[in-house]
């Protein structure tokens, strides 16, 4: 069973709700592929047991064969590629690794090597394996990263919860592939419902059953309850804005680990999402 | 032109916030906002005019022809991105296609060709005296970075060029974020005081460092953690990076910018922490102007 947690904006306490509801599962994973900015570890800090590198591959030019037809430099729609003085430059940075200057060399002097990107981190945190994709600083794309982690994951039956980056571009799209159900976490605020609206419509066109938890919640009127109104989606819990919450997320501490009603909150709320994933899959199979 | 970019790494810290008010107090005449995958700024700017929208058309996606194609699955074998697949007859996802092209080259009996679709909107706001340039991106998009050239050239494109630009960012350190750094002068990263808050702005300092551009730390909600503000300040004296100052929590400010204001419109506890840090961000950038004219 896979539940991402998303949000659109960033903030509104995805990574708070991920971990805690992974932290209550027996056996759980905990998959963070927010991987420009890796949180959850922080809270779990997981004894690691595997750490291995994410690379793509990237073209090498072969300066002896190369004819500077410039077939590669007119094929690759990336502009990765030009010819400065004669010479063949590779733009490492905008290089998509699609294999196309390679394919389309008549002289074959293109091949290609790895270049790393960045890693994955694997742990143990009392009951919850803990995987932390990380990408290195000044790499642009986290995408082979977020692939990795979800092949990994792709045959475990264990329920997963997957943490994904902010926004509603293509990383959130690649994390909530596998995902049975996805969490939105919404904040009360004008900037919240606005970027709740994104990735509702998001999860709306991959036909992902979803459910929205509201969080930081003031007394009196809330935007975001308003929202799920209006759009009939299941609201699947509140957490109040608690200054007792921000101190011990800003700490490291995970909620459920220190204090029982906050356990019994976030049990409550895992079975009702287990529930809600039973019907689902039961009503439309 | 002179272009401050408000960063901050990690989500929902109060870049937006922040850089509606430099607007304001700077009473700035062009501003951005490059989040185009979850933009907000237009939110609370209260532009009058109503925006000039134009298509955005990142990348080409591959497109099978059915009719010709012979089920060799060429395409399938050669696609990195995993983007084709077959289902009774090969298709393409078009969420998962990066318009690379290589379907196309290595198909034997040209059925594939590569078409342009709109992956979000551009637009422009020109009040008499502000330009402001914006963008959406279409869900689940992937060209993020070059959207994100294309709003900053707009804007670029419309501004005089004595004027200081104010850039809204978006989180994370990837692709809009180093698109977003490039050109830019001088970066201004809103950090928050917890674990996550730390690690974060840690990632985005030498992210910005990498591509050689100033930048000045401020706090925002500084009274949500003392201790983990004080571990901010101490880093950046450690690292000798310029520091701007605190900012508190404040209710106020939320209620403001759910009516669609700015912290500055009216007289608050983080609205005047805020001008504070304003005046030291106008001497830290007026002093790298006296720097920059002394060297040349």
């Amino acid at each position: 069973m896979k539940i991402a947690v998303l949000s659109g904006k960033g903030g509104t306490g995805k990574t708070l709700v991920a971990v805690n509801i992974a932290a209550v599962a027996e056996n759980a994973v905990y998959v963070d592929c927010d991987v420009e900015e890796p949180n959850g570890y922080l809270f779990f800090t997981p004894e690691l047991f595997d750490r291995k590198e994410v690379s793509v591959l990237i073209p090498v030019i072969d300066r002896s064969i190369c004819t500077l037809c410039r077939k590669c430099i007119d094929f690759c729609n990336f502009n990765a590629l030009a010819c400065i003085a004669n010479r063949m430059i590779l733009f490492e940075e905008v290089c998509h690794s699609c294999g196309g200057c390679r394919i389309v060399c008549p002289v074959s002097a293109i091949t290609e090597k790895e270049k790393v990107i960045g890693h994955i981190e694997s742990g143990v945190s009392k009951n919850v394996i803990v995987k932390t994709g990380i990408l290195n600083v000044g790499e642009t794309s986290g995408i082979p990263i977020i692939r990795e982690l979800l092949n990994e994951n792709e045959n475990d039956q264990r329920i997963s919860v997957i943490d994904c980056p902010p926004g509603s571009a293509c990383a959130v799209m690649e994390s909530i592939r596998d995902a049975d159900y996805c969490i939105l976490v919404a904040e009360p605020t004008i900037f919240g419902i606005h970027n709740l609206n994104l990735v509702y419509e998001l999860v709306e066109q991959f036909h992902k059953p979803h459910g929205v938890i509201l969080n930081k919640c003031l007394e009196g009127e809330n935007l975001a309850e308003q929202f799920c109104a209006e759009n009939q989606i299941r609201i699947l819990g509140r957490i109040p804005f608690h200054q007792e919450i921000g101190m011990m997320s800003s700490k490291g501490l995970i909620l459920v680990r220190e204090n029982e009603t906050h356990r019994k909150f976030f049990v409550n709320l895992l079975n009702k999402v287990i529930e809600v994933i039973q019907n689902e899959t039961i009503t439309c199979p | 032109m002179k272009q401050l970019l408000v960063l901050s790494g990690k989500g929902g810290t109060g870049k937006t916030t922040v850089a509606s008010a430099l607007i304001k107090l700077m009473k700035a005449s062009v501003f951005a906002d490059c989040d185009v995958d979850a933009p907000n700024l237009h939110l609370v700017m209260q532009m009058n005019s109503q925006p000039q929208r134009s298509d955005y058309i990142g990348l080409p996606k591959a497109f099978i022809h059915e009719d010709r194609c012979i089920q060799c699955g060429a395409c399938t074998e050669n696609c990195r991105f995993h983007a084709i697949r077959f289902d009774s007859v090969f298709k393409v996802l078009p969420y998962a296609c990066e318009g690379c092209g290589v379907c196309k080259a290595v198909c034997p009996v040209d059925a594939i060709t590569l078409e342009y679709i709109s992956d979000g909107e551009l637009l422009l706001y020109q009040d008499f005296d502000r330009i402001f340039s914006t963008a959406q991106l279409k869900m689940g998009s992937g060209t993020t970075g070059l959207l994100v050239s294309k709003v900053k050239k707009q804007m670029i494109q419309f501004a005089a060029n004595d004027s200081v630009a104010i850039i809204d960012g978006s989180p994370g350190i990837g692709c809009p974020v180093i698109a977003s750094i490039s050109g830019v002068d001088f970066v201004l990263i809103v950090a928050e005081p917890s674990i996550s808050g730390i690690s974060d702005m840690k990632r985005i300092v030498k992210t910005a460092e990498k591509f050689q551009t100033k930048l000045m730390i401020c706090i925002n909600r500084y009274d949500s953690s003392i201790e983990k503000t004080e571990e901010i300040e101490n880093y950046c004296m450690e690292n000798k990076l310029p520091y701007a100052g605190r900012i508190p929590y404040d209710e106020q400010a939320v209620k403001l910018i759910n009516q669609g204001k700015t912290i500055v419109d009216v007289d608050c506890n983080s609205g005047r922490a805020l001008r504070k840090i304003f005046v030291k961000v106008m001497a830290f950038l007026n002093e790298n102007n006296r720097i920059e004219k002394y060297e040349n």
